[in-house]
């Protein structure tokens, strides 16, 4: 292996590669074969430093941590010479120290634990030795030499690991129950697929530490006894596809895939493939469809896949979590995981924090945290310190928890028993101003049109539902709306043949229970609470703070405002389109929303 | 019917090329025809029916494949793709107000392309970057946190 006294990583976000991150890459290459140095610095690209808008293209040198920022290849020779022959730090080329981190994970934050992201930021993902000088593929040695595939299973079902895709079933069960069927061949998924709207920690765990995932596959393949392996990953994330590319191929080289693994005489290879951008492929049967190259279509189960899957073989499928868990529980053992959490929910999980909450992005908590710690204590409570509203856990799928649930510990079984789920960890955070009709009929929109159409109670039932909430949120529901909308999410929940479909009427139920005034409001006093639904609302101008500067008149397409020069202006509300395009102009706030 | 088209790249050799890389093996069909969309932009029927006849599998199937999928374009597309990304996250810090305007400036709705051809406008469910919603993406190009205002001047950098 050879040593380097110094490395440099070249952010090649595509922001930076727009502004000329691999002209860097080449004239740093080109100075340090000129001075003699290029056996002494590695040049390498690394996804993200700071924040590419501002300071692309930007690099940082490693052992110091000198970031530099705002480079142009002729800065390159100046710096080459400074920094890496004499050993000065060229101070004008420095970014702003704050900028360093990454705005994405950052430090972590109160109440964080960090097993699934430990390497994210940290390590160069595309760079095996980075991730095996962190004990990476330790555990893969462990478990080839010293371990039967029966301790192996042993050991991840008394940890407590649940699958976390969304369902939570126990992990060791359904390896053992893989590793039971009889087959010639047997395969192993992982479904990178899952991203559910508004969960990205698999998008980043694959992005910046590709091989903990490969090294759980790995395992995984041991304890079942399976020779194959898929990743199959959203086409939306071409970042992960590349990056697992260059993993794949890495771990080959260095004899951890292919044949004869470590000289131990197991063999077990893996493959990328890639989604084409369709929702329901998240559930396994479709996603087996899709590798198998066909419409990604759901099938009743069972037969489960371990007993019949990919090719009708026995097939273990995990998603990109769950397999990123594993090589740490072999590691540190079993006892070491279940000591985190709840008594039936273990170990910690990666959450995307998003909507109307001061810090978004990921972060990993054990589980047992309340949704409290989690909004006020990691988030930072809500954005422009307005009021909580609701908290939308679990994706489309998933329901929303108004305030009184905020005690709540978020554990598999206490998020159902509230009328939401896990799912891959998907947290909205909704605040004051959140119409949460529009919500239940924003996430009907959206499941009715990634409804695979194979089965009717979820291709009709949902375009029934997004129907209903349409009307009422246009100001036409009629009396009756709210005992239709209960008796379909019924049956469809009831009735639909996977996930998607038995999942799909959450939403609109769990805002049914909990926020059912505001459905109310809208049907009978045809009244949006929050002033969100468009039909419901009317922009009026305040005379006493409108000074006639005509910003609004100018702008309004529709002409509904009139008004002399300098005298308060008046909105028809006949023609009015109700746009909003008057309020975002208006320079005194004169305009509000009735 | 021609097989040129304006770009000139010949779409019988984009097909033929494809499903020589991937091998001819049903379960390389979407590998193959993600290669043809990247190529070509699209894959007009012509292209489908050249991948059924080297795949040997049914005309029905590979169409019935290639429109299930939302990253497949059947349908010539315009030369900038604008991706909406309309997931929840996006939506509840403004992405509708984003959206009408992205819609009002380009007079089309969504899965459509302009009468010039220069602009498709594609929703799609998630594009997980959401601690910076409201987001679009344009080509290659990210954008996010997006304000309606911002539409006209982003747009503006494209011709």
């Amino acid at each position: 292996m050879a040593f380097y006294r110094s490395h440099v990583l070249v952010s090649v976000d595509p922001e930076c590669v727009k502004r000329g991150a691999h002209q860097i890459i080449d004239a740093l290459n080109d100075e340090l074969v000129a001075q003699g140095l290029i056996d002494e610095i590695q040049v390498l690209e690394t996804s993200r430093i700071g924040d590419p808008v501002l300071f692309g293209p930007d690099i940082i040198v490693y052992p110091e941590g000198v970031h530099y920022a705002c480079l142009s290849p002729d800065d390159i020779p100046y710096l080459v010479e400074e920094h890496f022959l004499k050993g000065r730090i060229v101070e004008k080329f420095r970014a702003q120290e704050k900028k360093i981190v990454d705005e994405e994970l950052g430090a972590p934050k109160a109440k964080e634990v960090r097993v699934v992201l430990r390497n994210c930021g940290v390590i160069d993902p595309n760079n095996i030795e980075d991730y095996i000088a962190e004990d990476g593929y330790m555990a893969l040695a462990k478990v080839l030499s010293d371990m039967t595939p029966e301790q192996v299973i042993d050991e991840v079902t008394r940890s407590g690991l649940r699958g976390r895709g969304g369902a939570g079933f126990l992990t060791g069960r359904k390896w053992q129950f893989c590793r039971n069927s009889q087959a010639d061949m047997k395969y192993i998924v992982c479904n990178a697929d899952e991203g559910d709207p508004g969960a990205f920690m698999n998008r980043r765990v694959l992005e910046s530490d590709p091989h903990s995932v490969i090294e759980g596959m790995i395992i995984a393949a041991y304890a079942i006894g399976a020779r194959q392996g898929y990743i199959y990953c959203r086409a939306e994330y071409p970042l992960a596809v590349k990056t697992l590319n260059i993993a794949i191929k890495q771990a080959r080289e260095f004899g951890f895939l292919g044949e004869n693994i470590l000289g131990t005489g197991f063999s077990f290879d893996l493959e990328v493939r890639q989604g084409a951008g369709a929702f329901v492929c998240g559930e396994e049967t479709a996603l087996m469809a899709s590798i198998e190259g066909r419409r990604g279509e759901p099938r009743p189960r069972p037969p489960f896949p371990a007993v019949s899957g990919l090719w009708g073989k026995p097939t273990n499928i995990n998603n990109v979590e769950t397999y990123a868990n594993v090589p740490q529980i072999i590691l540190k053992g079993a006892d070491w995981f279940a000591s985190m959490g709840t008594e039936k929910s273990k170990g910690t999980k990666t959450f995307a924090l998003a909507g109307d909450v001061k810090h978004t992005g990921l972060i990993e908590v054990p589980l047992g945290i309340t949704l409290r710690e989690i909004v006020y204590d990691v988030g930072g409570g809500i954005k422009d310190d307005k009021g909580f509203k609701a908290i939308q856990t679990g994706g489309p799928m998933g329901g929303c928890l108004p305030a009184e649930f905020l005690d709540l510990p978020v554990d598999y079984e206490s998020l159902t028993q509230a009328g939401s789920i896990m799912g891959s960890g998907g947290m909205v955070v909704m605040d004051e101003e959140t119409c949460m009709v529009d919500i239940a009929r924003f996430f009907m929109e959206f499941t009715q049109e990634e409804s695979c159409g194979k089965c009717t109670p979820c291709r009709i039932g949902t375009r029934r539902l997004l129907e209903i909430l349409t009307r009422i949120c246009e100001g036409k529901g009629e009396d009756g709306d709210i005992e239709r909308l209960e008796e379909l999410c019924d049956q469809i929940r009831t009735a639909s043949l996977c996930g998607l479909g038995q999942g799909a009427p959450n939403p609109v139920a769990s805002t049914l229970k909990y926020f059912r005034h505001e459905y109310e409001a809208h049907i009978y006093e045809k009244r949006c609470p929050a002033k969100v639904c468009r039909a419901l609302i009317t922009y009026e101008i305040v005379p006493e703070t409108c000074t006639g500067c005509t910003v609004c008149a100018r702008n309004c397409p529709v002409n509904a405002i009139t008004g002399e020069r300098r005298q308060p202006h008046k909105i028809d509300p006949d023609i009015c389109v109700r746009c909003g395009i008057c309020m975002q102009v208006c320079n005194f706030n004169a305009i509000v929303i009735n | 019917m021609s097989n040129e088209q304006p770009n000139g790249k010949n779409i019988l050799e984009i097909v033929r090329h494809a499903v020589e890389v991937h091998g001819k093996t049903r379960e390389e069909l979407i590998p193959i025809l993600q290669e043809i969309n990247r190529q070509y932009g699209f894959i007009p029927s012509q292209g489908l029916e050249e991948v059924a006849r080297l795949l040997q599998i049914p005309k029905s199937q590979v169409f019935s494949v290639a429109t299930f999928y939302h990253m497949l374009n059947v349908k010539e597309m315009g030369r900038h793709i604008i991706l909406f990304c309309e997931s929840a996250p996006c939506h509840v810090v403004g992405g509708r107000e984003v959206w009408r305007r992205l819609k009002q400036e380009l007079k089309i709705d969504a899965g459509e392309t302009t009468p010039d051809k220069k602009w498709s406008l594609v929703t799609v469910s998630c594009l997980g970057v959401c601690g910076v919603g409201p987001v679009i993406v344009i080509d290659e190009d990210m954008y996010g946190n997006v304000t309606p205002e911002m539409i006209p001047d982003i747009l503006a950098r494209y011709n």
